[in-house]
C-alpha cells in the first residue's frame, strides 16, 4: 500500500490505521465513506468512480501535508477507490493519528472536506432510470430535481 | 505538442479521452478559446484546467510536452 493512493481494489481500512499508528499517538480516527443506496428518495444501483490518478494521488498527499503542518504530531493516510462500486462498498478511507483525540477527529473531517473540493475524482450514480456524473448538471432523469 | 485529457462528463461531451494539439506557447486562456471553438459548451465556468497535474491560471503559458487536463467539478468521497 501507499499512504496516499487511488486504487481499483477493495479498500482495507485497517492497513491505513496501522500505517498512521505510532508510539506518540494516543488516538487514531478512521473514516470510511460508503456507497449509499438512497439519496433524496432516488435509489442508486451502483456507482462508478473515475480519477485522474497521478494528480489525485498528488493532491491526496498535499492534503496530508496540510494536516501535518496545521496539527502538530499528526500522521495521515488516505485511499480512494475507483471503478464500479456496489452498495455498502468503501469508496474512501482516511486514517489520522494524533497525540490526542480531538485533533484526530478534526483533522479527519478536514481531509474529507478537502477531498471534495480539490481532488480530481468523479462519481457517476447509476439508477434504475438513468445516470449522472455528480457535480455535472447534465443527464438528469426526466422531471427529477436533484 | 500538448497532450490533453478529458474526464467524466467532459469526455462524454468531447467524445475523446485524450488527444494531442499544437498549443505550445499558448496561454491557458488561449487553450480555453481553442477548446470552446472545438467543443462548444466545455467552457462553462465550473471546469478547471490542470497543467502537469497542478491547477493552472489563465495567463500560464503552455510548453511543448506539457500535459493538460480539463477538470470538471470533482465529486470524490
Amino acid at each position: 500500500m501507499k499512504a496516499f493512493e487511488v486504487t481499483a481494489e477493495p479498500i482495507n481500512p485497517q492497513a491505513y490505521a496501522d500505517y498512521v499508528l505510532r508510539p506518540e499517538a494516543g488516538a487514531v480516527t478512521v473514516f470510511t465513506g460508503h456507497v449509499r443506496e438512497w439519496t433524496k428518495g432516488v435509489r442508486t444501483l451502483y456507482l462508478a468512480y473515475e480519477a485522474y490518478v497521478p494528480m489525485a494521488e498528488k493532491k491526496l498527499a498535499e492534503i496530508g501535508r496540510e494536516i501535518e503542518d496545521r496539527w502538530e504530531g499528526t500522521r495521515v493516510a488516505i485511499a480512494h477507490r475507483i471503478g464500479e462500486l456496489q452498495i455498502g462498498d468503501i469508496a474512501v478511507a482516511i486514517a489520522v493519528s494524533s497525540p490526542h483525540r480531538r485533533v484526530a477527529y478534526e483533522a479527519n473531517e478536514y481531509a474529507i472536506e478537502r477531498i471534495k473540493e480539490m481532488v480530481p475524482i468523479w462519481k457517476k450514480e447509476i439508477w434504475e432510470d438513468g445516470e449522472e456524473w455528480i457535480g455535472d448538471q447534465k443527464k438528469k432523469p426526466e422531471g427529477e430535481q436533484r | 505538442m500538448i497532450r490533453l485529457f478529458y474526464f467524466a462528463g467532459l469526455r462524454e461531451l468531447t467524445g475523446v479521452a485524450e488527444e494531442k494539439a499544437a498549443l505550445a506557447g499558448q496561454t491557458v486562456e488561449g487553450l480555453w478559446q481553442w477548446a470552446e471553438a472545438k467543443y462548444p459548451g466545455i467552457r462553462n465556468g465550473s471546469v478547471r484546467v490542470a497543467v502537469n497535474e497542478e491547477y493552472a491560471l489563465a495567463n500560464d503559458i503552455l510548453q511543448d510536452g506539457d500535459t493538460v487536463a480539463f477538470i470538471p467539478p470533482v465529486s470524490g468521497g
